[in-house]
């Protein structure tokens, strides 16, 4: 059981998202930093999809009321147990009373925390996560809050202790790919090239529900309405001040706005890390080119976590 | 896929009946679809089929378009106050910029019948046209916080907002059931294709409704055309939104 001392500004319960719900407006949610959240998970011998939290620019505080394991992830955001520092991207131990504090993050801006064996909260639509738009999933499909008490999954913590390699750091401007359409022919050539050879500014208004940026102009060649239609994980929409918006994974289902190119699924995590007032450079691929690269992007994330700490069988007192 | 580029309940009928068509085959790696008023989003795995793969298999299915069957269609009933200041808060105004009088705007309102051609943006949020003699200009300053329930007209459509949210609507009237309820086994009341028909109540019935949405006694009329047929792979759940509301009271 886990009790929380202090929920931090938007902490929410995720697993890997909801499925086949966007035809009734309702997102997938889930991690916006899947790699991130999987990793976490893997460390604490789960399945990748164990619901756990993420945290968006400051942690929570929290204690644990009998021994498990957890992983932090994400964001570089400092973690102590009973005060004393700990590390990331590794297997943490806990036993019972141990209080962990996630902080604000230095780099980066979403912070995951798995739990071994994962957080039991109630399934709906097929789901753990928590999608607050629609105050859906999760904890009463909110953040959490002081004094809210959260069951784990019974499973014995992992003995051994793995380690992850963490993303390189990106203090310098961070190279997203994209692929370009599906309504590039609404913007002009120049508009174009303005999007793919400039630098963009990531603004607060970073959310799960997209993320703003700042940057030259990108130039529409016919409107910059369309009669509404889908939007994709990864939509880049440019609306007519011909700044991008890139739809994340509680997106609003539809939009009447142009959409540029898609950032390709693999690229969104780093995306999303990219610290409010730090920029982002766009890169087109072909569709071919983002599933090969999706396809390596899959087996090197397996190649990423060492001694994955499976449970071992333990005898209980 | 982009099917055209108008909105047209034509064309709407062929983007849903390519999404029903898609749905039936059961095309491998195809995950969920979003159909719109023109197009129809289809995700996919790629590590299951390749996009060169799966364009040409939407292509075949797209040439059956025109001789495929939709699911059964479903007429659903809105109770809807109009007159009541409080809860059709533009009535009066929005009459007035079209040159009608405020009766006279409820009853073309509601004597229309409105296609849902999908839902979306909001969850449960329907994308509905107006007759042409209620298109109206949106207004110049957007409300911040509109109430779920609330009925806006705008531009050329009918609005009825899901969640509490901003908006740039005429608010003429409000419905007391929810067309997004996290807490329902079921969220989501209304379903591409479905006919909408708002059906005028007084203030006292809509607070009657409102209490038994509240307690979830309410059963909303919907009239299913071959509702046993109904394709379960249509809907999140088993049967219609109303059917599984009211099971579950």
């Amino acid at each position: 059981m886990i009790r929380v001392l202090d929920g931090g500004p938007l902490t929410t319960v995720q697993d890997l998202g909801r499925a086949g719900h966007l035809r009734y407006g309702i997102p997938p949610s889930g991690p916006v930093d899947r790699d991130a959240f999987v990793i976490a998970n893997r460390l604490c011998g789960n399945e990748d999809g164990a619901a756990g939290l993420e945290c968006t620019y400051m942690g929570p505080r929290f204690s644990v009321e009998r021994a498990c394991a957890v992983a932090v992830t994400g964001a570089q955001a400092p973690v102590t147990v009973n005060g004393q520092p700990a590390d990331r991207w590794t297997t943490i131990p806990l036993a019972a009373g141990d209080q962990v504090r996630v902080g604000v993050p230095r780099v980066g801006v979403f912070t995951y925390i798995a739990f071994s064996g994962g957080l039991d909260v109630p399934v709906v639509l097929g789901s753990r996560s928590t999608y607050v738009r629609g105050r859906l999933g999760g904890v009463e499909g909110r953040g959490l809050r002081k004094d809210d008490v959260l069951q784990l999954f019974d499973r014995p913590a992992p003995q051994a202790r793995a380690v992850a390699t963490p993303p390189p750091d990106t203090e310098a401007e961070t190279v997203v790919r994209v692929v370009l359409g599906p309504q590039a022919d609404r913007f002009t050539e120049d508009g174009v090239r303005t999007f793919l050879e400039s630098t963009y500014e990531m603004l607060p208004q970073l959310d799960r529900m997209g993320a703003r940026l700042k940057g030259p102009r990108i130039a529409h060649a016919q409107g910059h309405d369309i009669i509404s239609d889908g939007t994709a994980l990864g939509s880049v929409q440019v609306p007519g001040d011909g700044s991008p918006i890139v739809l994340l994974v509680d997106r609003q289902s539809t939009g009447g706005y142009t959409k540029l190119a898609t950032v390709c699924s693999f690229d969104i995590g780093r995306l999303v890390q990219v610290k409010p007032g730090r920029t982002v450079r766009f890169t087109a691929v072909s569709v071919a080119e983002a599933h090969r690269l999706g396809a390596a992007h899959r087996t090197s994330l397996d190649t990423r976590v060492v001694g994955r700490g499976q449970p071992e069988r333990q005898e209980r007192p | 896929m982009q099917l055209g580029d108008e909105i047209s309940l034509e064309l709407n009928t062929r983007v849903r009946a390519l999404e029903y068509l898609i749905q039936q085959k059961g095309l491998p790696g195809v995950v969920e679809m979003v159909p719109s008023y023109r197009a129809l989003l289809v995700y996919y795995d790629p590590g299951v089929v390749g996009y060169d793969a799966l364009c040409a298999a939407l292509a075949e299915l797209m040439s059956q378009v025109e001789h495929a069957s939709l699911p059964p269609a479903r007429t659903v009933e809105l109770p809807c106050c109009y007159d009541d200041p409080e809860l059709g808060f533009d009535l009066e105004a929005a009459a007035t910029r079209l040159g009608l009088g405020a009766r006279e705007l409820v009853a073309l309102h509601a004597g229309f019948a409105y296609h849902v051609f999908f839902i979306g943006f909001t969850p449960g949020l329907p994308y509905m046209m107006l007759p042409e003699r209620l298109r109206i200009p949106r207004l110049d300053t957007p409300r911040t916080n509109l109430p779920p329930g609330s009925v806006g007209l705008g531009g050329g459509q009918c609005c009825i907002y899901s969640v509490e949210s901003p908006g740039g609507y005429w608010i003429v009237g409000r419905t007391p059931l929810r067309l997004y309820d996290p807490e329902a086994s079921d969220p989501v009341l209304l379903r591409p294709g479905d006919t909408v028909r708002f059906r005028p109540v007084d203030r006292a019935e809509f607070d009657r409704i409102a209490a038994a949405v509240q307690a979830r006694s309410f059963r909303p009329v919907i009239q299913s055309e071959g509702a046993s047929t109904a394709p379960s792979d249509t809907s999140p759940r088993k049967g219609c939104a109303g059917e599984a509301r009211a099971r579950t009271s």
